[in-house]
């Protein structure tokens, strides 16, 4: 067969953290499980986990799907930081 | 919580559009609405690059890259070779920025609406050629600086305002067209899914805030759609069967709420910015009488 | 027929499934009599109007894409309206045929032949034929097919034929058999056509340090390559339609040849009437047909010019600033392997006649050698 300009490989191999200056870090305690943030990622960089280790006070979120920041592929843009309602998400400074 | 639009992702992580791009969230629902049985046709644009370069790929449908001008064209040919296969069920769509729709794809796009295929163009509306830095295009509105309208002493920002191709498109009475932006979601996997339903050709015009291009903080994308819908600068509408409808928003905004968050329109003086909020208003009424015709 | 019917009979029986084309004289009755075949349910194909050239070009190409035989037309200014089209057809290694009814490029408008249009696009990655006979015309689609659908090659074919005295005069053509060429052609079957299981991208882009330049290359070896298969393909053609299609060049009376000329396409026919009257007055004079342009016949123009005492480029096209393109490739292929002395002929431009005495003229300028000519048949200023 012919050399085929045509491409099949994933990009979700590739490491994209290197972009960020800033990155979100989740307050768990005040986030209710909303999934905005999901929403807005351009990135698709948030996942939704069921993880009983990330804790709310409130009972009730404990046991749905919660946003879990994928690092790897977060550019750091912050629209997860606008867009919470809760005010749940902090953009951080990344170390130089 | 109930997901408020569906959870499948057709878009890979790992792809390269800049921080916080609009028209990644644009590419986002649209596949989400669109499914895996889809082909993409896709012209010289921001999202000729986005995918990856080679041997990747992060779009989980085939994706023909085209030349610039030739979306309307490819997929004129893409839907006619699966139909004589019988594959009448895969949804065909164009995805194209503001030049390769209004500029130079406005002919072959014309004229794939004209001789009715069943397809969808989506046009992803950055207001200026953004994969070249900024250069102005059709669709770049009165008052934004770009690198091809740049502010100087003799001559400064663009003086003519926006086509609206989705406009153009009822004129050609298409069966379905709207408008649409990354800042309602749901409102936008709404309008691919009643396009998907509709036999025929579809067009929607979907506003993707741009950070480098609009020159904004790459958190305010969102933000900054909302408000060019809620101050009316970028009213969002339906033409679906000859009638025609059109969004209120009921949180409203002023028009310096969406200005000032961007850059490009950083220059302006406060006459020419009475210049925009008279021709916002003109509109907003024009597509009132449009609604109640 | 016509050239043009005989080039719509060939498509039809190539069972093309999609035909986008868009008209332009003196292409357009290959086009009305598709819509007609359709029309009538001859031919079961999709047919796209489009809007333009451009458009034909990138339609064909998307629905080849998705593993459709695909076909359309065009001349002249349609065709470099294609050009950057064209380039995307063969990079992205899509056995699309296309025909090509050669016409004249304006300022000043001339609807005529000349072969100037489809020059320009030598250099696109297809496959080039040249026809002299309306026979031909309709052969050429059905190996076309069969050429380009090989899945060594996958490059597209353009055929060639001149206005008017191909396209729209009318020469005895044999229709070939329908069931002999559904055989011959079968479905096509694509691997690398769009797979909606297997998702991917077709034409991303590639860095500098990317396969760019590989795939490239392998373009141009696959078409070097492609000329054994070629002459292979056309064998099985001729002796399973008992047809009489030449190599990739016709040598005519070249066997005991002093001088001969270089031709392509349907010029090459009076070429011919006047070297058998030369020879009936003793002159040892012959003629090479290049009945394929790309990929170039190199190794058979060598060998047919060994032991030329001269040798004309008949050239119906134009190169400005430099000679015509047909000469500097001739040259390219001979380079320090025979030496024969060369002149080039520019003719028939914007459809003027190709005359018996403008081929005598040449055959006399070769023989004596002393003044070169370049112009045959052109006035002063």
């Amino acid at each position: 067969m012919p050399f085929l300009p045509i491409t099949y490989a994933s990009t979700s191999t590739k490491i994209l953290s290197s972009w960020r200056t800033s990155k979100p870090v989740i307050d768990y305690t005040k986030c209710t499980r909303c999934a905005i943030c999901w929403k807005f990622c351009p990135d698709v960089a948030i996942d939704l986990v069921v993880d009983s280790s990330l804790k709310s006070p409130n009972e009730k979120f404990s046991s749905l799907e919660a946003p879990s920041i994928d690092y790897d592929h977060c550019k750091g843009c912050g629209i997860c930081e606008t867009e919470c309602p809760f005010g749940a998400i902090e953009m951080v400074r990344e170390e130089e | 919580m109930p997901l408020t639009i569906p959870r499948e992702e057709y878009m890979e992580q790992g792809h390269t559009a800049c921080a916080g791009c609009g028209a990644a969230l644009s590419m986002r629902y649209m596949l989400k609405a669109a499914g895996p049985k889809t082909a993409l046709a896709i012209p010289a644009c921001c999202w000729s690059v986005v995918p990856g370069e080679f041997p990747a790929t992060n779009l989980k449908v085939p994706l023909l890259y085209t030349p610039f001008a030739a979306a309307g064209a490819a997929i004129s040919g893409l839907r006619e070779g699966l139909d004589a296969q019988g594959k009448e069920d895969y949804n065909v769509f164009a995805f194209a920025g503001d030049g390769g729709t209004a500029d130079i794809g406005l002919q072959g796009l014309s004229a794939a609406m004209e001789r009715g295929h069943n397809v969808i163009y989506i046009m992803y509306d950055n207001e200026a050629y953004m994969n070249t830095g900024i250069q102005r295009s059709g669709s770049t509105p009165y008052g934004a600086w770009t690198t091809t309208t740049p502010v100087g002493m003799k001559r400064d920002f663009k003086k003519q305002n926006k086509k609206f191709v989705a406009d153009l498109m009822i004129a050609q009475n298409v069966p379905y067209v709207a408008t649409a932006t990354i800042g309602y979601p749901e409102d936008l996997e709404r309008k691919i899914s009643i396009a998907k339903s509709i036999k025929g050709p579809k067009f929607i015009q979907i506003l993707s805030p741009c950070p480098p291009g609009w020159y904004h903080n790459s958190a305010d994308t969102v933000k900054i759609s909302r408000l060019a819908v809620e101050s009316k600068v970028f009213p969002l509408y339906e033409f679906k069967n000859g009638k025609f409808s059109l969004f209120k928003p009921s949180k409203t905004a002023r028009l310096t709420d969406y200005l000032s968050l961007q850059g490009r329109f950083a220059h302006l003086k406060e006459d020419e910015i009475k210049v925009i909020e008279e021709s916002v208003n003109e509109r907003w009424s024009y597509l009132l009488k449009k609604e109640q015709s | 027929m016509t050239g043009n019917e005989a080039v719509a009979a060939g498509v039809k029986l190539s069972n093309v499934k999609v035909i986008a084309a868009y008209p332009i004289t003196p292409q357009t009755t290959i086009v009305e009599k598709l819509a007609e075949m359709v029309a009538n349910g001859e031919l079961n194909s999709k047919f796209i109007e489009v809007e333009s050239e451009h458009s034909a070009m990138s339609a064909v190409t998307a629905s080849e894409m998705t593993g459709v035989r695909s076909f359309t037309a065009s001349s002249s200014h349609g065709l470099l309206y294609m050009h950057e089209a064209l380039h995307w057809a063969a990079g992205m290694r899509l056995p699309l045929v296309m025909t090509v009814v050669n016409r004249a490029i304006g300022p000043p408008w001339s609807i005529w032949g000349e072969h100037t249009d489809s020059f320009n696009q030598k250099d696109t990655g297809w496959l080039q034929m040249y026809c002299e006979t309306n026979q031909e015309a309709m052969d050429s689609i059905l190996l076309g097919y069969k050429i380009a659908e090989n899945n060594k090659l996958l490059l597209p074919v353009m055929n060639m034929l001149d206005a008017f005295t191909l396209s729209h005069t009318s020469e005895p053509v044999e229709v070939r058999s329908h069931s002999t060429a559904a055989d011959y052609l079968g479905e096509l079957e694509l691997e690398s056509k769009m797979d909606f299981n297997n998702p991917a991208g077709y034409g991303s882009i590639v860095p500098p340090d990317g396969p760019f330049m590989e795939m490239k290359k392998d373009m141009r070896d696959s078409m070097y390559n492609a000329t054994n298969a070629i002459k292979k393909e056309i064998t099985t053609f001729n002796d399973l339609f008992n047809a009489e299609l030449p190599g990739l060049t016709e040598n005519f009376m070249m066997e005991d040849a002093d001088y001969a000329l270089i031709t392509l396409g349907a010029i090459s026919s009076t070429a011919k009437y006047t070297i058998r009257k030369l020879r009936e007055r003793g002159q040892k004079v012959g003629l090479i047909r290049l009945y394929f342009y790309r990929p170039f016949p190199g190794e058979e123009i060598v060998k047919a010019v060994k032991g030329l005492k001269g040798l004309g480029v008949v050239e119906r096209n134009l190169s400005f600033g430099q000679r015509g393109p047909t000469f500097e490739d001739v040259a390219t292929a001979i380079y320090g392997r025979v030496d024969v002395p060369m002149r080039n002929y520019v003719v028939g431009l914007g459809g003027r006649d190709v005359r018996v005495k403008d081929y005598e003229l040449m055959f006399e300028n070769l023989v004596e050698g002393n003044n070169e000519i370049e112009w045959v048949n052109v006035g002063a200023k």
